[in-house]
């Protein structure tokens, strides 16, 4: 049987499911010489703002239970030293690129979009109004509803790109977050981004990270991103990339079966750097042992009435 | 490239310290001294992340390369599954990762400074120096005697070995920067000596600043807190002096570990 790993995300067609989440894969390049980041449906680099920044102090990350807390602070080389230094590289390997792209003004946010649009071999634009790590902007967009959509209405109208918000957990009600997104004009949705979190240490009374709080990712919060991805499912109709700490084909399936049309991995890709090709594997003998020609027929089929056959057959 | 490396031996060196002999023969091969793999300790969700560890040995059977050996120090979870591995058990190991030391070449002298783990990157560095006849000397500093390890090793390859303890049971008594400094003071001006590094962080500026004053080049390997070994994460930083004054973040896995013990902003 054929089957299509191909996936639809507004306008852009993904050869298969699987995004390396931003700020977990650098710029890509990083990773050309330790696999082929074309054989990935699409790359989302790190976050980049107008300019260049330097981030928060070291120690950036420290490891808790099943995860990862980090407080990298978006450091990082902006968004025009991004376009000259990186970009001729990921098109010239058939990258799909994603774009996260940072503001601390709506303004830095549309200026971003009007600049990346009118770049070869941009294919969307996931906007980072999710950042824990940040003071100013990004999460603060993201935690309300009229900031969520005054930043993607008005990058919807600078662009016309695919414009794919990156939500926050951390917030009392995502599904209405992630609604005034899809009302704003959003192609699709990203989530989660990672949990608000902090680690000290007992001995020292010192916080185990410079910034003090950061952001938890990785296997131990899985759960938490899967019920999300499950009640946004019920709430909105554009595609969800969905994502927390995925380390398994078995963890991408369940965020589909939640409602994801295509997933992220960002922390396990540290642990593994060569785990896509063994995701992908997972993902099309699990397709081909349930029959499934595309991925449509498995996103969003949560059978919630299993336990009643159950009953019923018993 | 990552490997399921078979575990060959394990040796334990004392309470808190062992050598881990891996099946790796690409990694051997490819190795440099001074360059790290990522080591990811059991197969299960704690620990989670891989950890850095310098290649201590190539493993060599009649001079073909069937792996590298690591020297490791018990100081949490992942190095206690790696101090009770056996023989036989898979540990996956990603690399030769990252920049390697710059050998130095004759009549120049390598002066190579130590302390306690951080010896992991000398043995390499020692065997690449005899190979072009560089005179080398190592400064090893630990805490105790019986925390200095691989002495006769070093003395095979002909390297002059100072010693220091912090109790004084064996060598100077103190810090290894002591007779660092003190052969420095001594060394003729019109000499070349490069002086490399590898220990605590403290330790490392401590020589990078003696360095400098002698008017010496030095190359540190610094080990900061590491989350892919690739550039992916950016949590392994390290601040780096600029022209414009403002220190910048260089991500020690990449443009590292090995970096002039002059160009870190300490």
């Amino acid at each position: 049987m054929v089957t299509s790993l191909s996936v639809r995300i507004g306008s852009l067609t993904l050869k298969n499911p699987l995004i390396a989440a931003s700020g977990c894969f650098g710029y890509g390049t990083e990773y050309s010489g330790v696999i082929d980041i074309a054989s990935l449906g699409g790359v989302a680099v790190k976050g980049l703002f107008l300019t260049e920044r330097e981030g928060h102090p070291p120690p950036r990350i420290v490891e808790t239970p099943a995860g990862m807390l980090n407080a990298i602070g978006l450091q990082g080389i902006g968004v025009h030293r991004f376009i000259s230094e990186k970009m001729p590289e990921l098109r010239a390997c058939g990258a799909v690129v994603i774009v996260n792209i940072c503001g601390t003004t709506i303004h830095e946010y549309v200026e971003l979009a009007r600049i990346l649009s009118d770049v070869e071999g941009v294919h969307a634009l996931e906007l980072n109004i999710s950042c824990p790590n940040i003071k100013e902007g990004g999460i603060t967009f993201g935690c309300s509803l009229h900031g969520t959509a005054d930043v993607v209405s008005a990058v919807r109208k600078a662009t016309t790109l695919p414009v794919i918000p990156k939500l926050t957990p951390n917030v009392t009600d995502i599904k209405s977050i992630a609604k005034a997104a899809e009302e704003a004009g959003a192609d699709a949705v990203s989530l989660v981004n990672t949990f608000l979190a902090m680690a000290i240490d007992v001995e020292t009374r010192r916080p185990r990270l410079s910034n003090i709080v950061g952001g938890l990712s990785g296997p131990a919060i899985r759960p938490i991103a899967v019920r999300m991805v499950y009640e946004c499912r019920q709430t909105i109709r554009i595609p969800i990339i969905g994502m927390g700490g995925i380390a398994s084909a078995d963890d991408a399936l369940e965020f589909m079966i939640a409602g994801a049309s295509a997933v992220q991995v960002g922390t396990a890709n540290f642990v593994d750097p060569l785990i896509w090709p063994k995701l992908l594997g997972g993902i099309e003998s699990y397709m081909a042992r349930h029959h499934l020609k595309t991925l449509d027929e498995l996103v969003g089929t949560l059978d919630t009435n299993a336990r009643e056959k159950e009953w019923i057959s018993s | 490239m990552d490997v399921a490396a078979e575990v060959l031996s394990n040796t334990h060196l004392s309470s808190d310290y062992n050598v881990l002999a891996l099946a790796a023969p690409e990694i051997g091969r490819q190795a440099l001294p001074g360059q790290f793999v990522m080591v990811k300790s059991g197969d299960r969700l704690e620990p989670l992340l891989r950890r850095p560890f310098s290649i201590f040995e190539v493993l060599r059977d009649d001079s073909q390369a069937i792996g590298v050996s690591l020297l490791s120090k018990r100081i949490g979870p992942s190095t206690t599954l790696l101090y009770e591995a056996k023989p036989g058990d898979r540990i996956q190991c990603l690399g030769p990762l990252g920049q390697p030391f710059v050998p130095v070449a004759p009549p120049g002298e390598a002066w190579m400074v130590a302390g306690g783990v951080g010896l992991a990157p000398f043995a390499t560095l020692a065997e690449a120096l005899r190979i072009t006849g560089v005179k080398s000397k190592l400064y090893y500093g630990a805490r105790r005697a019986d925390e200095l390890f691989h002495l006769d090793a070093f003395q095979r390859l002909g390297v002059d070995l100072e010693l220091t303890t912090e109790d004084g049971s064996r060598g100077t008594r103190g810090r290894v920067t002591l007779p660092l400094e003190r052969d420095l003071k001594h060394r003729a001006a019109d000499a070349t000596v490069m002086i490399y590094a590898c220990g605590p962080e403290p330790m490392l500026a401590a020589v990078a600043a003696i360095a400098s004053a002698y008017g010496r080049p030095s190359q540190v390997s610094v080990e900061r807190v590491m989350g892919c070994g690739l550039g992916g994460c950016y949590s392994c930083v390290i601040p780096i002096k600029t022209p414009q004054g403002k220190p910048h973040h260089v991500r020690s896995c990449i443009a590292g570990p090995v970096f002039r013990g002059d160009e870190i902003a300490w």
